[in-house]
C-alpha cells in the first residue's frame, strides 16, 4: 500500500477526539496511528483489505448514525465518527471471538503460536470468558505438510485469508486457497501438489494462529523464552532486514522485518531458513591443521589459534607479495572487508585480490554507474529494464517488491534475459539474446532508444525501446550477469552500452552476500577502499593513515588468479569463504589452481569442497549471527549485523582473524582496531565514500540504514565509469590476443550453433547443492534435480526423447541430466542449472570462452 | 482424464466468449465434468492451464459449488428428499426402498456405475412430495413402485435423462454477427453489432 503524498488531510473523530487521517486511508490503519489499536486477524498493512474476519468492527457514523462496518475495508472520509470502545463494539468483539472459537481447538498449551498469538492475545483482550458451545468442534487430521517445510492444522485456522492472499498477490504462487464451502471450508493445496514456493515461510510468520508451523521451528521454543535483535539477511545481496531470535545461545527462527525501503517484512524461504546451517553440527569449531593435502597425512587435525595463525602469518610473510592471492569475502561484514583488503593491499601488499569469482561484473562498473534504489525501480509508472540474473531465483525479496510494482503501480518491466524468468508473464517486453549475443542485442536497443527518428520496423527490439523512450529520465537497469556460460566482459559491454541511455540508474543485481560491502571495501584487483583506483590513491589518505604499504602493481582477478595458480605462480592462495570449485566459471581452471598453489588457507565456516580439496588450514570463522558489524546491500544501504549467539567452540569473527594476523606481520598496524565500531571509524576516515557511516547515522534509523551516496549522484550524470588500467580482466593471455572493443567488434565465431548442437545457458536457481544449503536440512531436498532444458521446438533435432537421462557434453566436461522442454528456452540454447546436486554445470564451461557449445547424448 | 480432442476445441471456443480467459472457469468445468461426470485431477490442471490459473485457485473455485463433484459418481445421482414435507409422505422410506432395491449405502454407487443414491435436503418442491432428482431432474410424488419403475426406465434409456455431468444435449447455435464481443471491452474498437442493430432500429 503506498500512502498517497498528500497535502490535503481528512478529519475524523476517533472516540471524540479529532484525529488527522489521509485520504483514501482504511480506518483501521488511521486509528492505529493515532493510537487507538482495532483487533484485528485478517487485515495486514502490506495486502489488500479482504474483511474476512469481522474482527474490527467498530461503530461508526457517516451522518447517518453509528453502524457497526468493518474498519479495515472502510476508507476514511471527513466528518468520519469513530466510536472503537462503544457497547455495541464491545459485543460485536466478543462475538465475532465466541464465533472464531467455536470450532478453535484449545490447545494452546501445546501449539507453537501459544504466547505470541494473537487470537490468544484478543480472546483475553476483547473476548468472552468462557464459550457457550458444547457441540464437538471440526475435525482434520493434523497436521499435514503443504511443503517440505510447512505444516498446517486445519483445526486451528480461522479462515482469515491471510497465507491465501500472501500465495496469489504477494508471491504471485498461487498454490494454497481455500477449498469447499461453508462450515467446510479449509485452505488447502491441490491434490499432490505442494506449497512449492521460495516465500513459503512468510505465511507461517503472518498466520495469525498456530495453524500454519515451519518445521524448522516447531516445537523449538516458547516465544517468551526468546529474545531477539534486529539484523539483516546474509545470503543474498538485497540485505533484507531481519529479526534474528534465539535462545539458550542458539538461533531458533528468523522473522522478517517491515523495511519500507527494502523488503516490506517479507523474505524468501532461504533468507528465513539459512540460519540453520548455522547451528549444523559440522560447523568448524576451531583451526583445523594439515601437513599435506594428498596421502597419509591428509587428514585435518584441531589446532589451536596460536598455531594455525603462526603457520598462515608465516606463509603470507615468507611469500613476495605478487605471488599471493585472495579470493571471497562476500560473506564477512564491512568491517572485516575492510579489515582482509588492509591485510591484503596494505599489510602483504598484493592486488591479486577478488571477491568475485568470475561470476560478477566488472568491479569499476559497479562502483561507478550511477545507483538506483529499489524505491526508485519500484516507484509508480516507472520502467525497468531488467539485464540480468532472474531475480525469483537469485534477488527473490526483490522479485516481490518488482513484482508488487509492475502489479499495482504501473510499472513496465523490460527483460534482456537468455530464458524466461519468473516475471517474464508480467513483463512489457521480453527479449532472447541466444548466449554471446547479449551485448550486440542491447547495442541495438539502446541504439534504438536513443535514435532521434524511430526506424518503425515493428520489431520486438523497437517495440521495447519504444517503452524506454517513453519512459525518458525514469530508467532502472537491474543489472547482473545473466548466463554463466558466457564471459564477463559480454555483460560489462552490455553494461558499457546501456549507460548510453540518458538518465538510467543502475541497480546492480551481484551475486553472494554482502558482495556491495567487499567491492566497496576494496576488495578487487586495482581498487582500494571508498571506490578509490589504486593507482590514485599513492598519495592519499591511506598512507597517510594507517596502512603501512600499497600494492607495487595492479593485481589479477579470480580469473587470471587461478590461472597464475595453476601456472604455478601463486604460492599463497587465501580463500574467505570462497569455494571456487563449485562458483568459479571453468570446474578444471579452479581444480588446477588450487592444485597448483603452494599453499592454499581457507577462512570459512565450514570444510568446502574446495578447502577440502586444496586448502592446509581452515580458519574457522563466525557466522553473520555470530559477530556485530554492518552489511552494504545493493543500493548501497548499509545496515546492521548484530551478534545474537556466540560462535560454536572457539571460532573467531573474521575481522579479529586479519587484524591478528596484520599484527603479527606488521606490528602496531592494528593496534587501535579492537572492535567493529573502531573498524568503522577508521573506514570513514579513510574513504569519502564511508564518510556517512557513522554511529549516530546507524542509531537514528536502525530499521533502513544509511544509504551511500550513488557513485556520480553528484552530476547526476551516466556514463561516470571507466576502465580501469587492469590488463587481464577475464580474458585469455593465449585465448583470444584482441580483447574485445564492444559489440560492434565482436563477430562471434558461434552465431548458429552446429546441427546437433546447443548453445550453454547456465543460470543459477535459488537451491542448489551450495555448501550452506547442504546444511540446512529444511532446504537440502529442495534443490532440482539436474535437467537440461531445451525449446520444444528443438526436440526434432535430436533423436533423443524427452524425459529420459542424457549426458550434457561440451569440449571441456560433461554432465549428467534429465532432458526436458521448456519454452522459455529460446530455441538453439540448451539451459542446465548452475549447481545442480552432482551435476556442476561449471565442468561445461572453460573460462572466457564467449560461447559453450553442447551436445546431447543419450546415456 | 484430461480434456478430449473434440473438448479441447471447444474449451477453445467457450474461452473465446469471455473478455478474459479466467472468466471461462466455470463453464470450462462443465465441460470437464460433462465428460468425466465427475473433475478429474488432471482436467481440472488442464481447465487451469487453459484459463491461467493454478489448479489449487481452479479447485477452490469449483468447491464453492456443491454440484461439481471430485469423485466419480454413476451415471444417474439420484437424491432423494427427506426434509419435512417429505419426510412426512415417505421420503425417508423411499430413500430407505432406493437403497434396498439398488443394494447400495446412502452415497453409495452401485457396482455397475449406473447409479449414486443420496440423500438431499429440501429441494423446494414440497407440493410434490416425496420427491427426488436424477441428475438434478424433478420426479415428484414417487412411490416405491415408482422408483423401481424409473429404475428401469433409466437402465433402458427411456427417460431423456443425460448422464450425470452433462449440462445440455442441444449446443446453442449463436450466429458469429450477434455473439456479444470476443474482444475485451477495453480492446473494442467500433461498438457490437447488436448494439449498432439496435440503435439503426430506434432511429429507423
Amino acid at each position: 500500500m503506498t500512502a498517497t503524498e498528500s497535502e490535503t488531510t481528512v478529519e475524523i473523530t476517533v472516540d471524540g477526539v479529532a484525529v488527522e487521517a489521509r485520504p483514501g486511508e482504511m480506518l483501521i490503519a488511521a486509528c492505529e496511528r493515532s493510537g487507538t489499536y482495532i483487533p484485528r486477524f485478517c487485515y495486514h498493512p502490506r495486502m489488500s483489505p479482504v474483511g474476512m474476519c469481522r474482527m474490527c468492527l467498530v461503530e461508526v457514523d457517516t451522518g447517518r448514525g453509528f453502524g457497526l462496518q468493518p474498519s479495515c475495508m472502510v476508507p476514511v472520509s471527513e466528518g468520519m465518527k469513530v466510536s472503537t470502545d462503544s457497547d455495541a463494539s464491545k459485543k460485536a468483539q466478543d462475538g465475532v471471538l465466541e464465533f472464531l472459537l467455536i470450532n478453535h481447538p484449545l490447545d494452546c498449551p501445546v501449539c507453537d503460536k501459544g504466547g505470541e498469538c494473537p487470537l490468544q492475545d484478543q480472546t483475553m483482550a476483547y473476548g468472552p470468558g468462557e464459550t457457550r458451545f458444547v457441540e464437538e468442534k471440526r475435525h482434520f487430521p493434523k497436521p499435514i505438510a503443504i511443503s517440505e517445510t510447512v505444516f498446517l492444522d486445519r483445526e486451528r485456522c480461522i479462515l482469515c485469508d491471510r497465507c491465501t492472499r500472501f500465495a496469489d498477490e504477494v508471491a504471485g504462487d498461487a498454490l494454497i486457497h481455500f477449498m469447499g464451502r461453508g462450515n467446510h471450508t479449509e485452505v488447502n493445496t491441490f491434490t499432490d501438489e505442494p506449497f512449492a514456493s521460495y516465500f513459503s515461510g512468510n505465511t507461517v510468520q503472518i498466520c495469525p494462529v498456530g495453524a500454519l508451523t515451519a518445521a524448522p521451528y516447531r516445537f523449538k521454543a516458547r516465544p517468551w523464552d526468546l529474545t531477539e535483535t534486529l539484523s539483516t539477511a546474509w545470503v543474498d545481496s538485497l540485505g533484507s532486514r531481519v529479526a534474528v531470535q534465539a535462545s539458550r545461545n542458539r538461533v531458533l527462527r528468523v522473522l522478517g522485518a517491515d523495511a519500507d525501503a527494502v523488503n516490506w517484512g517479507w523474505l524468501s524461504d532461504k533468507e528465513r531458513f539459512g540460519f540453520e546451517a548455522l547451528n549444523s553440527p559440522e560447523r568448524l569449531s576451531a583451526p583445523m591443521l594439515r601437513d599435506a593435502v594428498d596421502g597419509d597425512n591428509r587428514e585435518f587435525r584441531q589446532a589451536g589459534w596460536g598455531e594455525a595463525l603462526e603457520a598462515v602469518a608465516d606463509a603470507l610473510g615468507a611469500t613476495s607479495p605478487e605471488r599471493v592471492a585472495v579470493l571471497g569475502g562476500a560473506r564477512m561484514t564491512n568491517e572485516a572487508q575492510y579489515m582482509w583488503a588492509k591485510l591484503a593491499k596494505g599489510v602483504v601488499g598484493t592486488d591479486n585480490v577478488d571477491s568475485q569469482l568470475g561470476d560478477g561484473l566488472d568491479p569499476d562498473l559497479v562502483l561507478g554507474l550511477p545507483r538506483a534504489t529499489i524505491d526508485d525501480a519500484c516507484r509508480p509508472g516507472g520502467t525497468v529494464l531488467l539485464v540480468g540474473p532472474d531475480p525469483k531465483e537469485e534477488l527473490p525479496t526483490l522479485y516481490l517488491r518488482l513484482r508488487h510494482a509492475i502489479v499495482n503501480d504501473g510499472v513496465k518491466l523490460i527483460e534482456v534475459t537468455p530464458h524466461a524468468t519468473g516475471l517474464s508473464h508480467l513483463a512489457a517486453h521480453s527479449l532472447r539474446p541466444s548466449p554471446g549475443t547479449t551485448a550486440r542485442l542491447v547495442a541495438a536497443l539502446v541504439d534504438a532508444a536513443t535514435a532521434p527518428g524511430t526506424s518503425g520496423d515493428g520489431s520486438e527490439i523497437e517495440a521495447a525501446a519504444r517503452s524506454l523512450r517513453e519512459a525518458g529520465d525514469g530508467v532502472v537497469v537491474v543489472l547482473g550477469r545473466m548466463s554463466l556460460a558466457e564471459p564477463a566482459d559480454i555483460g560489462d559491454a552490455a553494461a558499457g552500452e546501456l549507460s548510453r541511455l540518458p538518465s538510467a540508474r543502475f541497480l546492480p543485481a551481484l551475486r553472494r552476500g554482502n558482495l556491495m560491502g567487499a567491492l566497496e571495501a576494496g576488495l578487487a584487483p586495482g581498487l582500494v577502499p571508498g571506490r578509490m583506483q589504486l593507482e590514485d590513491a599513492g598519495d592519499g589518505a591511506l598512507l597517510a593513515g594507517s596502512w603501512p604499504r600499497l600494492p607495487d602493481s595492479l593485481g589479477l582477478d579470480a580469473t587470471s588468479v587461478l590461472r597464475a595458480a595453476a601456472r604455478g605462480d601463486i604460492d599463497v592462495l587465501v580463500l574467505l569463504g570462497a569455494d571456487p570449485l563449485n562458483d568459479f566459471v571453468d570446474r578444471d581452471l579452479a581444480y588446477r589452481g588450487l592444485r597448483g598453489a603452494a599453499c592454499v588457507l581457507a577462512v570459512d565456516l565450514f570444510v568446502n569442497d574446495s578447502a577440502s580439496l586444496a586448502a592446509r588450514v581452515v580458519l574457522a570463522a563466525a557466522g553473520p549471527t555470530e559477530c556485530d558489524g554492518t552489511f552494504t546491500n545493493v543500493e548501497g544501504r548499509v545496515s546492521v549485523m548484530s551478534r545474537k549467539v556466540t560462535p560454536p567452540g572457539t571460532a573467531r569473527a573474521d575481522w579479529m582473524i586479519a587484524a591478528d594476523l596484520c599484527e603479527r606481520l606488521e606490528p602496531g598496524s592494528t593496534s587501535n582496531l579492537d572492535s567493529p565500531q573502531a573498524i568503522r571509524a577508521e573506514l570513514a576516515q579513510i574513504s569519502q565514500a564511508h564518510a556517512p557511516i557513522t554511529e549516530d547515522a546507524l542509531t537514528q534509523n536502525p530499521m533502513e540504514g544509511v544509504l551511500l551516496a550513488s557513485p556520480s549522484g553528484a552530476t547526476g550524470k551516466a556514463g561516470g565509469w571507466r576502465r580501469s588500467g587492469r590488463p587481464t580482466m577475464g580474458r585469455s593471455p593465449v585465448g583470444r590476443t584482441e580483447p574485445a572493443t564492444g559489440p560492434a567488434g565482436r563477430e562471434d565465431e558461434h552465431e548458429d550453433p552446429p546441427p546437433e548442437g546447443f548453445l550453454l545457458v547456465a543460470t543459477r536457481t535459488m537451491y542448489d547443492d551450495g555448501v550452506m544449503l547442504r546444511h540446512c536440512p529444511s532446504s537440502r531436498g529442495l534443490a532440482p534435480a539436474a535437467t537440461a532444458r531445451i525449446n520444444p521446438a528443438d526436440t526434432d533435432r535430436i533423436d533423443i526423447d524427452v524425459g529420459t537421462a542424457v549426458r550434457v557434453v561440451s569440449d571441456f566436461g560433461h554432465i549428467e541430466a534429465t532432458l526436458t522442454t521448456d519454452a522459455g528456452v529460446p530455441p538453439g540454447s540448451l539451459r542446465v542449472d548452475w549447481m545442480a546436486p552432482g551435476a556442476p554445470a561449471n565442468a561445461l564451461i572453460a573460462a572466457a570462452t564467449d560461447v559453450t557449445v553442447v551436445s546431447v547424448e543419450a546415456r | 482424464m484430461t480434456l478430449s480432442p473434440a473438448n479441447e476445441a471447444l474449451a477453445g471456443e467457450i474461452i473465446g466468449w469471455f473478455p478474459r480467459p479466467r472468466s471461462a472457469l466455470i463453464p470450462l468445468l462443465h465441460l470437464a465434468q460433462a465428460q468425466d461426470g465427475y473433475l478429474t485431477d488432471e482436467a481440472m490442471r488442464r481447465v487451469g492451464e487453459l484459463v491461467g490459473a493454478t489448479p489449487a485457485e481452479v479447485k477452490g473455485t469449483a468447491g464453492f459449488y456443491e454440484m461439481f463433484r471430485f469423485e466419480p459418481v454413476g451415471t444417474y445421482l439420484v437424491n432423494v428428499c427427506t426434509n419435512i414435507s417429505c419426510l412426512l409422505w415417505g421420503g425417508e422410506e423411499l430413500l430407505e426402498h432406493a437403497c434396498e432395491s439398488l443394494d447400495v449405502e446412502v452415497g453409495g454407487t452401485t457396482d455397475d456405475g449406473m447409479f449414486t443414491v443420496e440423500e438431499a435436503e429440501c429441494i423446494a418442491a414440497c407440493t410434490e412430495a416425496p420427491c427426488l432428482q436424477v441428475n438434478y431432474r424433478y420426479r415428484g410424488r414417487v412411490t416405491p413402485a415408482d422408483f423401481d419403475g424409473l429404475v428401469e426406465d433409466l437402465r433402458a434409456g427411456r427417460t431423456g435423462i443425460a448422464g450425470h455431468g452433462v449440462l445440455a444435449q442441444v449446443r446453442q447455435s449463436i450466429p458469429a454477427e450477434r455473439l456479444a464481443g470476443v474482444v475485451p471491452p477495453e480492446q473494442a474498437r467500433e461498438a457490437p453489432v447488436w448494439l449498432a442493430r439496435n440503435e439503426a432500429g430506434a432511429s429507423g
